[in-house]
């Protein structure tokens, strides 16, 4: 089992996230340089997040075009295990293989703090060793992190259970309060249909050993490799 | 020689916080007068061709591909013969 961290210019948590998977988790994982054309060999590849290309333009939109995601987007419709968070979140929208697009937070403020996901979805690779209905404590580090798409392509992402995590309460409810950025019906993380694509806001390798406050990022990694594995 | 200047708008149909943000600083300064306020982008594009039809193809393609994000964006040009 391989997996594959992209690392982009301004990707800034690709070594939390080879840490986690390589140290904590002890699978074999590498370091994938963007200007790579082809990757082959992986078993789940992961977009970091950070600032690729400093944000300009928008967040995700200029690391789009980089060489390796020609290569990335033919893997995840062959059915490849994609985990973009964060700054990939936002790459993997801009690049279409997830739909919607990311707006400046609602409050305006670069928000940095625990949130807590109700799992809504259990059945995709990401969350195999969740419970439906369980809550995870993330934290999240964003500025752009304000989920958009028109009420056709929300109401196709909840319709077909695709949203896989909902900000919400210590109840498990989601609520304005517990929302972190204004992201419509609270949304934190969805897949594609198939469900082998997951972007999500939150940082689960920020949050993999207790140590560290929570070590519920874990289940993530752990669900993963489970999937892998079975 | 053409010089592009592209003027992006989030969509109508998308809330505009920054707007919103200065929208409320407006009015804390008295102007009520003050209904909406929409923040965007402003970019200069030179484009090297003598042909505007062939310059305003390759300007939306632009837009189309990579300076836009047809999802919440949109956007409108002016074109200059330099």
């Amino acid at each position: 089992m391989k997996f594959g961290v992209v690392v982009f210019p301004g990707s800034n948590c690709d070594h939390d996230c080879y840490y986690v998977l390589n140290d904590v988790m002890k699978v074999k994982t590498d370091y994938i340089w963007h200007k790579q054309d082809e990757i082959s060999g992986y078993d789940c590849i992961v977009l970091p997040g950070g600032f690729s290309y400093g944000d300009y333009l928008r967040t995700g939109a200029i690391a789009r075009f980089s060489p390796v995601m020609k290569s990335l987007i033919e893997y995840a419709e062959k059915g490849g295990l994609v985990i973009g968070i964060c700054n990939g979140f936002q790459i993997l929208l801009e690049s279409g293989l997830l739909p919607g697009a990311m707006l400046r937070n609602e409050s305006l403020s670069f928000v940095c703090r625990d949130v807590r996901l109700n799992v809504e979805n259990s059945r995709v690779p990401f969350t195999s060793c969740c419970k439906k209905g369980e809550i995870l404590e993330i934290p999240v580090a964003h500025g752009e992190g304000n989920y958009y798409a028109d009420e056709k392509t929300i109401k196709m992402l909840e319709d077909g259970g695709r949203v896989v995590f909902r900000y919400c309460g210590r109840d498990g409810k989601a609520s304005k309060e517990a929302n972190p950025n204004g992201s419509i019906n609270d949304i934190a993380g969805i897949c594609n249909e198939k469900g082998n694509v997951l972007g999500m806001m939150p940082h689960p390798e920020r949050c993999s050993e207790k140590i560290l406050g929570s070590a519920d990022g874990k289940k993530i990694f752990n669900s993963i490799i489970s999937h892998l594995t079975r | 020689m053409f010089l592009a200047k592209v003027y992006v708008t989030l969509k109508k149909s998308v809330l505009d916080p920054q707007g919103v943000t200065v929208k409320h600083a407006l009015d804390s300064l008295g102007y009520r007068q003050v209904n909406d306020v929409r923040l965007g982008k402003y970019m200069e594009i030179k484009i090297n061709s003598d042909d505007r039809q062939k310059a305003e193809v390759l300007l939306k393609e632009m837009c189309g591909k990579l300076l836009i994000n047809p999802v919440i964006e949109e956007f409108r040009y002016d074109l200059e013969q330099k």
